[in-house]
């Protein structure tokens, strides 16, 4: 699958940033305001999301600012769609 | 006027005759926009003191010049009730080799009055004092430039200290009258620029929020209160710093109006709602400790039923005259309650200091109910937890946690859960709203702490509760 360099989400509180770029094999790039509890689990749910929806090889650069789960997981899927020009929810 | 005691800074230092190793107090009346302690602070280190504890009531974001001149040896020590931002921060990764001694408000004030905390110099910041030294935190002429209000937290330091060095930005013809701080108390008077930024004191922890989940809460702890059977006439109240607590007062008023209920007094930090409650003859007596905003301050400077107290006065476990023993509900915030209602206000989820104690072990062990007000989650961070980070308050002291997710009651009170259940709140049990907020964010890693203590919290009895490790990147 194609990728092309996509943003979804924002720095507000609450939060996360999603910056995805052409890679090889999925590298996952995170900064975050909780990492030290959290940043094991916010980096699975990015790896998941991007897995469930086909992607295998992109850069991914996650500027959390505490989401949620469900919050990471509508971020990157919204990035991805953006990414790849392949809408999940239509198609 | 004769025998004058106003002297530059420099002066005022050297007369204190102060060494290397000594305890030097501030207080922190103008909270964020606090101009002493970094003033003072670099004074003395440009004469090169070293060595120095500096006792201040708390500290703030704005004291982040601290850090240097801990890194130059200046400071080696600090009993504070708190620490924010960069210089907390920096302590919490081990910056100070000595630990920081983190007492309450009252915990300070017993310990200043028995002598464990003994102050040899007290830099005290004032809003207008006369060449004596009768100091008060109100405007006593039309050049008045920093106003805080009461003094609470700096007469204990006043009235205990060795040598008493008054600051202020507004010198006043004797007597500056009614005063805080009695000239027989006070050595030296030094006249600066500004000793602060009264436009700062009602930010941060103090907010006035706009926040519609506080919003909630606060409506949530006003129905506790209402239906807590501590809600009869001629009750007292406190609330303590953080939106919801403090707007929970707003919410209560219509209730007081509708059944005819009026307040003997309100404690604490005094707030603008405060004033207004007072003012409209819903509250009777306005006992402040420290003017949370400029509607507090103006009030104290111009209203008989509002009056200012000690740190001692306020809330001393030693003295059971001290008015929290008097106050039957008190309204408090937390960064995080556990399952056996254990709280703190410290310590954030993240292991770094970013709070203060304040007068909340002080208020909740002597008020007849407390209630703690904080949602289930600030973003994905818990505030209702197994085990807190740092233990401020216990749990015997807290009887209602109030969240947007249910109201939990601790069950050495049973008659509130009662009484909450009979007036068709949710009431819930505490290890369920532990388990909602892991549901939603799963199970956090274990923080990375290291062996050295950088923070020690005294109990407001004098004793060790809690030791704060320091933190690994």
């Amino acid at each position: 699958m194609e990728i092309k360099n996509a943003v979804a989400g924002t720095l507000e509180s609450g939060d996360i940033l999603v910056q995805i770029a052409p890679g090889e094999g999925l590298q996952v790039d995170l900064q975050s305001s909780v990492s030290a509890q959290f940043g094991r689990q916010i980096k699975a749910v990015i790896t998941e999301t991007l897995e469930g929806l086909g992607i295998a090889d992109a850069y991914v650069k996650a500027t959390d600012k505490g989401a949620l789960d469900c919050t990471i997981r509508a971020r990157v899927t919204a990035a991805a769609v953006r990414a790849t020009g392949k809408d999940v929810w239509k198609d | 006027m004769r025998n004058t005691k106003v002297v530059t800074l420099e002066e005022a230092i050297r007369r204190s005759g102060l060494k290397d190793g000594m305890t030097v107090s501030f207080h922190h009346h103008f909270r964020g926009g606090d101009k002493v302690v970094n003033l003072v602070v670099g004074k003395l280190a440009e004469m090169g003191f070293k060595d120095l504890h500096l006792a201040a009531s708390s500290l703030s974001d704005v004291h982040t010049p601290l850090i240097g001149h801990i890194r130059n040896g200046v400071i080696t020590k600090i009993s504070t009730s708190g620490l924010r931002g960069d210089l907390a921060n920096e302590i919490s990764h081990g910056l100070l080799k000595e630990p920081v001694v983190f007492r309450s408000h009252g915990g300070r004030g017993s310990a200043i009055a028995s002598g464990e905390l003994h102050i040899d110099v007290a830099f005290l910041g004032a809003s207008s004092c006369d060449e004596l030294g009768n100091a008060s935190g109100c405007p006593r002429s039309e050049n008045a430039k920093s106003i805080c209000g009461s003094l609470g937290y700096a007469l204990p330091d006043a009235r205990y200290a060795d040598h008493v060095v008054v600051i202020t930005d507004d010198l006043v013809a004797y007597p500056n009258v009614p005063k805080s701080i009695s000239a027989c108390d006070v050595e030296s008077v030094v006249v600066v620029d500004s000793v602060g930024d009264s436009s700062k004191i009602s930010s941060g922890a103090i907010r006035d929020s706009k926040n519609p989940r506080d919003i909630l809460l606060a409506k949530q702890a006003a129905k506790v209160i209402i239906n807590s059977g501590y809600f009869k006439d001629g009750f007292s109240i406190q609330t303590g710093t953080g939106g919801a607590s403090l707007a929970a007062v707003k919410y209560i008023r219509e209730s007081m109006l509708e059944k005819g209920i009026k307040a003997s007094f309100a404690l604490g930090g005094i707030t603008a709602h405060m004033v207004k409650l007072h003012q409209e003859g819903l509250i009777g007596r306005l006992i402040d400790v420290q003017s949370f905003d400029k509607v507090a301050a103006e009030s104290i400077a111009t209203d008989q039923l509002h009056q200012e107290v000690s740190a001692v006065e306020y809330a001393s476990a030693d003295h059971v005259g001290s008015a929290v023993h008097a106050l039957d509900i008190v309204i408090l915030s937390a960064l995080e309650v556990d399952v056996d209602f254990n709280v703190n206000v410290l310590v954030g989820s993240d292991g770094i200091i970013r709070g203060a104690i304040g007068g909340h072990p002080d208020t909740a062990e002597d008020s007849a109910l407390s209630i703690i007000v904080c949602p289930l989650l600030r973003g994905r961070i818990p505030c209702v937890v197994p085990k807190v980070t740092t233990l401020i308050t216990p749990g015997k002291s807290v009887d209602v946690v109030v969240t947007e997710y249910g109201i939990a009651v601790n069950p050495g009170r049973p008659e509130i859960a009662q009484r909450l259940v009979e007036a068709g709140l949710k009431v819930v049990d505490i290890n369920d709203l532990a388990a909602k907020a892991r549901s939603i964010i799963g199970e956090p890693d274990t923080l990375p702490f290291g062996d050295r203590v950088v923070g020690i919290v005294m109990d407001r009895h004098g004793k060790v509760l809690d030791e704060i490790h320091n933190i690994l990147d």
